[in-house]
């Protein structure tokens, strides 16, 4: 031990910081950390340097001045004469509706291809393995383009359904499928609808409660109560009842074709379908893979195990195989989320309008602010990706294993 | 990824000033050829023919300058940008000169650093839609989904023309006139808007033009103009002086099938001064005695690219109308060279 301790009273000189293998490696991390400070301090200087001598300056002043564009697609209440920022908060919304219902999406297909892709059956399994491998090796603003073509020229435009003998009609007529996007009835909330949404949240809250409560009892007294129907029934019939009792204070508004376009009811653009399935079955094909492996990655003594307790296929699944293969799963799913995310910046490619097309497409154009366009960009997707991490690995944290 | 943009924004503010520091005349001359920033692709305005080669009435502006300064009207490389990109490729030094019919507004002259060097089109922003919608003015418009290209002047009118007309509207925006096209045709929007010359060039590509009806709504007012970087007055001297020798070339009657003629001296002092048989103008331009010569005979004069190439003898049929000389009832003046 002593011989590796540094002799005492023998005195620091320079030279060490070289020669000394203590030392050493300390002085090369100063040295490589100086040197990049100073190279970025280089290029912020000539930044600086670069838009003085053009004339120009770092300015945030724009968000505040009339954007003097519209936007077709818009969460909350915006018109031509709003500010440049509430442009970008329209954007900012835009694209995290995209990523919200792109990742759900996402994960429904991806966990369902993956299950497949380990099915008995040969053909399913075949067929999953052609759809993982076409999807995730082509690009998805290649998809994002094919989508959307195929959508506008299949589907049925607006004036198809004009006339008495229109080529295309209405589904029940309350769903139209058009070129533009499709339209749903869209419920109206009149005076005394409060009660039914609170009964309706209340059923949803009394059906998470019966689940752990059937568990409980699974777990405590080995009794298997069963789950799938009551959840459904609670789910339907108070929130229905209550809707009759309080004597239908819920209609519904139905869209109807009135001059150029359908009026009324909700209206989902071509542009954001096409973006949603999209990035959806791109992720999905890498999310069904991550499945597979973690499936994989289950010993196959655990399923033996659980079969020769007496356990049916599915429930082996569900109850042995996936809380065991979702400890694997996670944190590769963590990069495919903020990759879609990421991925819903190339929305402009179908003219849908989130931050990307807003605040840095539009705005950066008619402002030429370039530079503080893209630096705000850049922390947006950096917040939100971050943002993104943070709450899956909090849901990683729950589901892992857990050592006593 | 997200460096790369910081580096890329980095890189282009170096270069602009880079650019705007040295003599683009200098620099054009020892590359031997001009960069030339053109339209991805306009019938009529800019667009490779059959064989590659582009064609078009902006292009002819820059064969123009490629001819007064390089003495070759072929010396030319032009280079497709879109509405969002143009501006970024002048200022970074990537064009020398951007023909794009590009409006000329108080901004992009005055807050992005550029210089207008003149007026080469007088157009202003107009409806296409299809006949069978049976719609005759623009204010029947209401509900309408429209199809806009994003990054241009068009998209703030059409904002604001809806709004004062009290009506609404569903915008579509889309990159590029190529992507607008199938969408139109296909019924995904109801009207295509863009300049009234574009909109007449867009018509004519397609398989049915008397299917279409442009609206007689001009809403706005777009002076279509090469523009070059702040910074280099005598690079923008040449730009603007080839372009008034296009249009001065019309007014006293050179065109390319005279203009040998001419040259050899007339009694016209104008015209001996335009064609270097008379004074130093080219010197003064950092130039020599023929550029202008040179500059009309790679495409004629203003008079003959605009026949040739969108007139109303070609598909595109556009009536000089506001681009006549002034001497006709029009808008076009070239000031005097002397």
């Amino acid at each position: 031990m002593t011989s590796i301790s540094p002799p005492r009273g023998e005195s620091f000189t320079l030279s060490k910081l070289i020669n000394d293998t203590r030392y050493r490696s300390y002085t090369f991390q100063f040295i490589a950390l100086v040197l990049l400070i100073a190279l970025f301090a280089y290029l912020g200087s000539n930044l600086a340097q670069n838009l003085r001598d053009a004339g120009l300056n770092i300015s945030y002043g724009f968000l505040s001045e009339p954007a003097g564009y519209d936007i077709n697609q818009r969460l909350i209440e915006y018109d031509s004469q709003s500010t440049h920022l509430r442009a970008s908060i329209v954007g900012v919304l835009n694209t995290l509706l995209v990523a919200f219902l792109g990742c759900i999406l996402a994960t429904v297909i991806g966990v369902v291809v993956g299950v497949l892709r380990l099915s008995q059956n040969w053909l399913i399994r075949k067929l999953m393995s052609v759809y993982v491998e076409i999807f995730r090796n082509v690009p998805v603003l290649i998809w994002i383009l094919i989508i959307m073509a195929v959508f506008t020229a299949v589907l049925p435009q607006p004036r198809d359904f004009r006339g008495d003998d229109a080529e295309a009609s209405m589904l029940w007529d309350a769903f139209a499928f058009t070129g533009r996007g499709f339209y749903f009835p869209k419920p109206v909330f009149e005076t005394g609808s409060t009660i039914v949404v609170l009964t309706f949240l209340a059923s949803i809250i009394g059906i998470f409660v019966y689940r752990s409560y059937a568990r409980k009892q699974l777990f405590q007294k080995g009794r298997l109560l069963p789950v799938f129907w009551p959840s459904v029934g609670l789910f339907f019939v108070p929130a229905v009842l209550m809707f009759f009792i309080a004597g239908r204070p819920i209609s519904m508004e139905y869209p109807s074709l009135q001059g150029f376009n359908f009026q009324g009811g909700i209206y989902a653009r071509n542009s954001f379908i096409s973006l949603w399935f999209a990035l959806s079955i791109y992720t999905a094909a890498f999310i069904a893979e991550n499945v597979r492996a973690g499936i994989l990655a289950v010993s196959k003594g655990q399923t033996e195990a659980a079969a020769s307790l007496g356990l049916r296929p599915n429930r082996i699944m569900n109850l042995v195989i996936l809380p065991q293969a979702l400890r694997i799963i996670i944190p590769p799913l963590i990069s495919q989320y903020l990759n879609l995310t990421k991925n819903s910046s190339l929305a402009i490619a179908v003219g849908y309008m989130d931050i990307t097309g807003t605040l840095g497409g539009i705005t950066l154009n008619q402002t030429g602010r370039a530079i503080e366009t893209v630096l705000l960009l850049m922390l947006f997707y950096l917040a939100i990706s971050l943002a993104i991490s943070a709450v899956m690995n909090v849901y990683n944290n729950a589901v892992k294993l857990k050592e006593r | 990824m997200k460096k790369t943009v910081i580096l890329g924004a980095l890189t282009i503010a170096g270069l602009s000033a880079g650019a705007a520091a040295a003599a683009t005349l200098d620099d054009v001359k020892a590359r031997g050829k001009l960069n030339c920033g053109v339209t991805t692709g306009l019938v009529g305005f800019a667009a490779p023919d059959a064989n590659g080669e582009w064609q078009g009435f902006d292009v002819g502006v820059c064969r123009a300058v490629a001819a007064a300064v390089l003495g070759d009207p072929t010396a030319v490389e032009f280079v497709p940008t879109t509405g969002k990109t143009r501006f970024t490729a002048l200022a970074s030094g990537e064009i020398d000169l951007l023909a794009r019919n590009t409006t000329w507004t108080f901004s992009r002259d005055v807050d992005l650093k550029f210089e207008f060097v003149g007026v080469n089109y007088y157009d202003g922003q107009g409806f296409m839609v299809p006949k069978s919608l049976g719609v005759t003015s623009a204010k029947e418009l209401d509900g309408a989904t429209v199809c806009i290209q994003t990054g241009t002047t068009t998209e703030l009118n059409l904002a604001d023309f809806f709004r004062v007309n009290n009506i609404s509207y569903e915008p579509v925006p889309i990159e590029t006139n190529a992507e607008a096209q199938p969408l139109y045709l296909e019924g995904a929007c109801d009207v295509y808007t863009t300049d009234a010359s574009g909109l007449a060039a867009t018509r004519a590509a397609f398989e049915n033009p008397s299917e279409h009806v442009i609206l007689p709504e001009i809403i706005s007012k777009e002076p279509l103009g090469p523009l070059v970087r702040h910074g280099d007055s005598e690079w923008g001297d040449i730009a603007r002086w080839t372009l008034n020798a296009l249009i001065a070339a019309e007014e006293y009657g050179v065109t390319s099938a005279n203009i040998a003629e001419l040259a050899n001296g007339t009694d016209n002092p104008e015209i001996n001064r335009l064609l270097g048989t008379e004074g130093t103008l080219g010197e003064m331009l950092g130039l020599d005695a023929e550029w202008a010569k040179r500059a009309i005979m790679a495409g004629g004069n203003y008079g003959e690219l605009f026949e040739k190439n969108i007139g109303e003898n070609t598909p595109i049929g556009l009536s000089r109308g506001l681009n006549a000389q002034w001497t006709e009832g029009g808008l076009l003046y070239s000031p005097p060279f002397r």
